[in-house]
């Protein structure tokens, strides 16, 4: 232990406590910007430095640990004149237009300068002038990068996929796509992450808000709006909404104010994935030469990530689209039958978490039900919420409403796909009870649960030992493909979601500074799962009538054309 | 009205004179990776700040070079801007009345041929060719990666032992570069930003002078696999070393008497003392290899049998032929290469020189080791001859202090001629061209002959440094691509086709330094160890202290310090002091720790492991 005085306080506290946190212990929050605990701990911004006694330089507060005896002043003159000053230098080559900024509200150099009480500036605004052009779903704007390098960092270490570098060196230093000019030639796997780290509005999706609200004012089409599990776990929080009132009714009535004709479910769809992947898994595990293990295909920036890097495995894939796609599908065939329209009319939406979806409902070969795309717009959360908000739509205030019939229907096996695990997890609940004849304890595979990046199990499937994995976060995913190849594992089945802690943290989702907010959102979802009377993908009676009445058997023909698809007939650009 | 008076500089001027030395410290610890064109516009700046004004080129025109690149990096220039700059450049060259626009336009020209990619990816793409690399100086130079922000930090705080197992994870040779190391990790040292660069080899020597016994490193558990290091040199040494650590077992095939390779013969003992050498071998074999020595590959075994008896073998033969001036007479009697001689002392068999006159041909470091060799071996008289200007030698410039100090005399601007034999085959002189400094050639003066007659100097001792060669014909012959005597391994240390066979140091550098070669025996051992199927990791598992607060206030390096020139050219002990206690804690407190400060800690700063 040693003792420091800090803005007067003395304490005692560990060898090596940073500054930073050594000032949480007497109350005192020095400013960050580009920090980020644990990923972005380099001091480039120079706004947390404080001035400590017998040195003339400031010292970071988020990269420099204590010493005994240590007296440091957080708020000294010299440390609130250098502090400001370099928050004004970062506004200067800074587009401060806020009003039409994605991230105003949840902007931190908004917050900051506010803080700072920073009114003009001594400085000539000097903005970079490049533009990004083409209509790739993720976004860069040069105007409003500061540099905090955080997208480098959450790129590299947290999802191995190297996509963004700093580029030249002095004035001109930038952040720019690594390895290409531009990211559409680029291996992004369009998870996000850099979006939900980006401090500013540098980083966003494209906006497809209008192209929804284009349909829905349009009386020629009917608009159909499928929502993912995870939305339900992080729709209301820039409502300031709970969870417990954020629930998917809610969301259903704020969009059928909006104008939505029908507003379903895409964990009705997550079971129909079930269905299908886990009848494929069952085939595999009996057949002599099928490709293990076999990888779930739910996640569109994991499907990416692996075509990219790894295209060997690509066979590894299971061919069931994703539950967004199969909705599309569905929604353009079967349901289009219910309402005895054509399906050229319908026009499908879906609220993703996720930008990758963006891309994957854009895949050409992605026109099963009627030569048109099976979705036509995915929009993120935040979209989705920007969308409500278009509409002066108070959700606090609005009532709840049932999701429309018969695709509102999901169980709580779907439910928890939005989770990393839960495919996993629903999936076994159903294979479980395909090969027994009887249905498990719902909560038999809950091993599969929680928040450590590469989780294994073996379970006992009808007398056969069943070895699984589950990996989230494209860093662990690398990790495991890399072992998977050399044979240091091996597997039946794996499960992989592109974002750290599953759908739940996903990259379209509300941005919390510095905050990972995805374990307390899938505690959300497994809460929803578990106080569920339907927890068995087969057992949704809406699954049950579809097959009965339309599809026929999973993995039948009707299935195999609207629901399964060839992960090879499209290339990312490394595999061209 | 006083007629004359003497000119005094003002406090502004004084002011500038100290800021130009701010200055060329600065540009002298640049780090490498910096946009060519952001600095092509930076220099015609200071160029333009320069021009006194009176000449159209130069007053306008260097200002719209500027301009002109400044498009450049802001990304609104065309193809078609690169030939107006060209052409600008050109005209403010060719017309420019003096030598400030001239050579300013010079420069820009220079850049624009020389870095014309870097120019049309700005043009093109509006960024630089590469991505960003500016890791932390020291480390990025040293060939063998050291830590070396982290053991300077160990010895500030008298973890002398620790310093030197951290050092040890990247180079197993500590002392031996304590004391010989040419040091390019001080070459862009940012230390030079403030005052000097860090006395870092200094450093490394009083840390290992305080480290006590050297400990027996810890091995992986045995893998069963055998691995022939053929040359038992400081690269050859080195792989054995940490293909041991990684559980491997090792044989290293050396044909001398003793192992060491051109640490023990070619470089005299008053630079690295015998002791020191056979103590760090002795430390090195704790890993556990076994050194055969007077085995030569080729006559004493074949490759054919390494190989079968092997899962990988490494060649790291060096490079000990010596190479001849080619002039009449130089198989005279008392024509000696650098090579021959420096190797009978590596066996202690000292000639004796008393009373000789000594001629040593050459420039480099070699020449200046036979040279202060000859002066030690009692030498009447020795006379470094060299063709081009002192300036120009290759030799480190403490080294040719160092000879001259010792009472040896360089003849500069000399060229040899022929030598002159006596009846008995034996040296009687050699003959000499004289030469003057001629037109820069590859940048440097090439010397040209001078119009001057031919000058004889009596000697009875010619001594040839003028470059080794590698005896690489048995391996060439083996099948083993030899290119101009150098063996070619990729950089991997792979050679084509010859699965399982690795080659580094100076047999594929060409003669080069020590740390080279050690970085290349690093190299073939991690990727030996990959093509044998494993994937060890060596690291060092010490703890580093906090990192220390400091205002950087300038303050002096502190340099080495040698015995007395009159004491030392009379033995072939250790020249060199080593620094203080005092001196040392002093100097280590000067690092800047670009590890934690600045790029380092973003990337390119501690690897732990490799």
């Amino acid at each position: 232990m040693v003792n420091v005085t800090i803005d007067g306080n003395t304490i005692q506290v560990p060898e090596r406590t940073r500054i930073l946190d050594a000032a949480r212990l007497v109350g005192v929050r020095i400013p960050t910007l580009c920090y980020w605990e644990g990923l972005n701990e380099i001091g480039a911004c120079r706004v947390c430095v404080v001035e400590v006694e017998g040195y003339d330089k400031l010292f970071t507060a988020c990269n420099n640990t204590v010493a005994d005896g240590m007296v440091i002043r957080t708020n000294s003159p010299k440390a609130r004149q250098a502090r400001r000053t370099n928050v004004e230098l970062i506004l200067s080559e800074h587009n401060s237009n806020c009003a039409t900024c994605v991230r105003s509200g949840s902007c931190e150099l908004q917050a900051i300068s506010q803080e700072l009480n920073i009114r003009d500036l001594p400085f000539e605004k000097k903005i970079p002038a490049k533009k990004q052009t083409g209509s790739f779903p993720l976004v860069r704007d040069y105007s409003r990068c500061i540099k905090c390098m955080r997208c480098i960092q959450v790129c590299d270490k947290i999802q191995s996929s190297n996509i963004w570098d700093v580029v030249n060196t002095g004035a001109k230093t930038t952040v720019d796509v690594r390895d290409a000019y531009t990211l559409e030639d680029s291996s992004c796997a369009l998870c996000g992450q850099c979006i939900t780290h980006c401090p500013v509005g540098a980083l966003h999706e494209r906006d497809d808000v209008d192209r929804v609200i284009e349909a829905v004012g349009d009386p020629d089409r009917i608009t159909v709006c499928q929502i993912a599990p995870a939305i339900r776990t992080a729709w209301g929080e820039p409502f300031g909404l709970t969870p417990e009132l954020a629930t998917v009714e809610r969301m259903c009535k704020a969009l059928k104010m909006a104008g939505v004709d029908y507003v379903f479910d895409t964990n009705f769809s997550a079971d129909l994935t079930i269905m299908e992947e886990g009848s494929e898994f069952l085939n595999r595990l009996s057949a002599s030469d099928a490709r293990l293990p076999m990888f779930t295909s739910c996640c569109p920036g994991w499907v990416r990530f692996l075509k990219a890097h790894y295209p060997e495995f690509t066979e590894n894939l299971s061919t069931a689209k994703s539950p967004q796609q199969m909705f599309g599908a569905v929604a353009k065939s079967y349901y289009a039958e219910l309402l005895g329209v054509e399906p050229e009319k319908i026009f499908c939406f879906s609220i993703m978490p996720c930008l990758a979806k963006k891309h994957e409902c854009a895949i050409p070969v992605l026109n099963d039900a009627c030569g048109q795309p099976d979705v036509d717009v995915s929009l993120t959360t935040r979209e989705a919420d920007r969308l409500i908000s278009l509409f002066n739509i108070v959700p606090a205030e609005i009532p709840e409403q049932p999701l429309d019939m018969p695709l509102g229907v999901g169980s709580g096996a779907g439910n928890i796909f939005g989770a990393t695990g839960g495919v996993m997890e629903a999936a076994l609940r159903t294979a479980y009870a395909l090969v027994t004849g009887k249905n498990p304890d719902p909560d038999a595979f809950s091993a599969v649960r929680g928040m450590e990046g590469w989780k294994e199990c073996a379970f006992d499937l009808g007398g056969k030992t069943l070895k699984i994995a589950v990996a989230h976060g494209l860093g662990n995913a690398d990790k495991l493909l890399k072992a998977i190849k050399k044979g240091e594992v091996s597997y039946d089945f794996v499960e992989v979601m592109a974002c750290p802690g599953g759908c739940v943290g996903g990259g379209g989702q509300p941005i919390h500074a510095q905050k990972f907010c995805a374990p307390e959102r899938a505690e959300v979802l497994y809460r929803q799962d578990a106080a569920m009377a339907l927890r068995f993908s087969h057992e949704n009676p809406s699954i049950t009538e579809i097959y009965r009445s339309y599809l026929g058997e999973p993995l039948g023909e009707r299935s195999h054309h609207l629901l399964h698809t060839d992960h090879r007939a499209w290339k990312m650009p490394s595999e061209e | 009205m006083s007629r004359l008076s003497i000119v005094t500089v003002n406090r502004a001027q004084e002011t500038v004179e100290e800021l130009y030395k701010d200055a060329e410290r600065r540009i002298q610890a640049s780090q490498p990776g910096l946009c060519p064109v952001d600095l092509a516009a930076t220099f015609v700046h200071i160029c333009h700040a320069q021009s006194c004004g009176k000449c159209t080129p130069c007053r306008i025109g260097l200002g719209s070079l500027e301009g002109l690149i400044g498009q450049v990096l802001e990304g609104t220039a065309t193809l078609e801007t690169l030939d107006v700059i060209e052409r600008t450049a050109r005209s403010v060259f060719v017309s420019a009345d003096c030598a400030i626009g001239q050579e300013a336009a010079r420069m820009v020209l220079k850049g624009i041929r020389g870095f014309r990619d870097d120019y049309e990816e700005h043009v093109l793409h509006g960024r630089c060719l590469g991505v960003q690399n500016q890791p932390v100086p020291c480390v990025a130079l040293c060939p063998a990666h050291v830590d070396i922000p982290g053991y300077i930090s160990l010895i500030y705080e008298g973890r002398f032992a620790d310093a030197v197992a951290l050092i040890r994870k990247d180079n197993p040779l500590p002392s031996t570069c304590g004391l010989i190391c040419e040091h390019p990790c001080e070459v862009r040292c940012r230390r030079t930003m403030v005052d000097d660069p860090i006395n870092i080899r200094g450093l490394k020597r009083f840390a290992c002078e305080h480290e006590g016994e050297i400990p027996t490193p810890k091995r992986a558990e045995a893998t069963g696999k055998k691995v022939a290091v053929i040359g038992g040199g400081p690269s050859g040494l080195s792989a054995a070393y940490y293909l041991s650590l990684m559980g491997h077992s090792v044989t290293v095939y050396e044909q001398r008497k003793k192992p060491g390779g051109m640490l023990r013969y070619g470089i005299p003992s008053y630079r690295l003392p015998r002791e020191a050498l056979d103590h760090e071998i002795e430390g090195m074999k704790k890993a556990g290899f076994e050194i055969r020595c007077g085995v030569s590959v080729g006559t004493d075994v074949d490759m054919e049998t390494l190989r079968s008896e092997y899962d990988a073998i490494y060649i790291a033969i060096g490079a000990h032929t010596d190479r001849k001036i080619g002039i009449e007479g130089e198989d005279a009697k008392g024509v000696i290469s650098a090579v021959e001689m420096l190797r009978a002392i590596g066996d202690d068999e000292y000639p004796d020189y008393s009373g000789k006159k000594v001629v040593v041909v050459g420039g480099g470091n070699v020449a200046m080791d036979v040279a202060r060799s000859a002066v030690r071996l009692g030498a009447a008289g020795v006379t470094v001859v060299y063709r081009r200007r002192k300036i120009d030698m290759t030799a480190l410039p403490e080294e040719v202090e160092g000879a001259i100090a010792d009472g040896c005399e360089i003849l500069e601007l000399h060229a040899p001629l022929s030598i002159e034999k006596n009846e008995a085959g034996e040296v009687d002189a050699i003959f000499l061209q004289p030469q003057i400094v001629g037109p820069v050639k590859w940048g440097r003066p090439a010397p040209v002959n001078a119009a001057q007659t031919p000058v004889r100097m009596e000697c009875d001792l010619v001594l040839v440094a003028v470059g080794q060669g590698i005896d690489s014909q048995k391996f060439g012959d083996y099948g083993i691509p030899v290119k101009r005597g150098s063996i070619l391994a990729a950089e991997s240390g792979e050679i084509e086709n010859m699965a399982g066979v690795f080659s580094g140091g100076d047999c594929v550098t060409g003669p080069a330094t020590v740390i080279r070669a050690i970085a290349g025996g690093k190299v073939a051992a991690a990727n030996i160890d990959e093509y044998l199927g494993f994937h060890h990791e060596i690291e060092a598992n010490v703890e580093l202290p906090r990192i220390r607060f400091d205002d950087h206030e300038p303050m002096g390096r502190v340099n080495m310090t040698e015995r007395p020139a009159a004491e030392r050219r009379c033995d072939f002990g250790l020249m060199e002091n080593c620094m203080t206690g005092e001196e040392a804690h002093q100097e280590a407190s000067r690092c800047l720790h670009c590890d934690h400060f600045g790029f380092g800690i973003f990337k390119g700063g501690r690897e732990a492991k490799w």
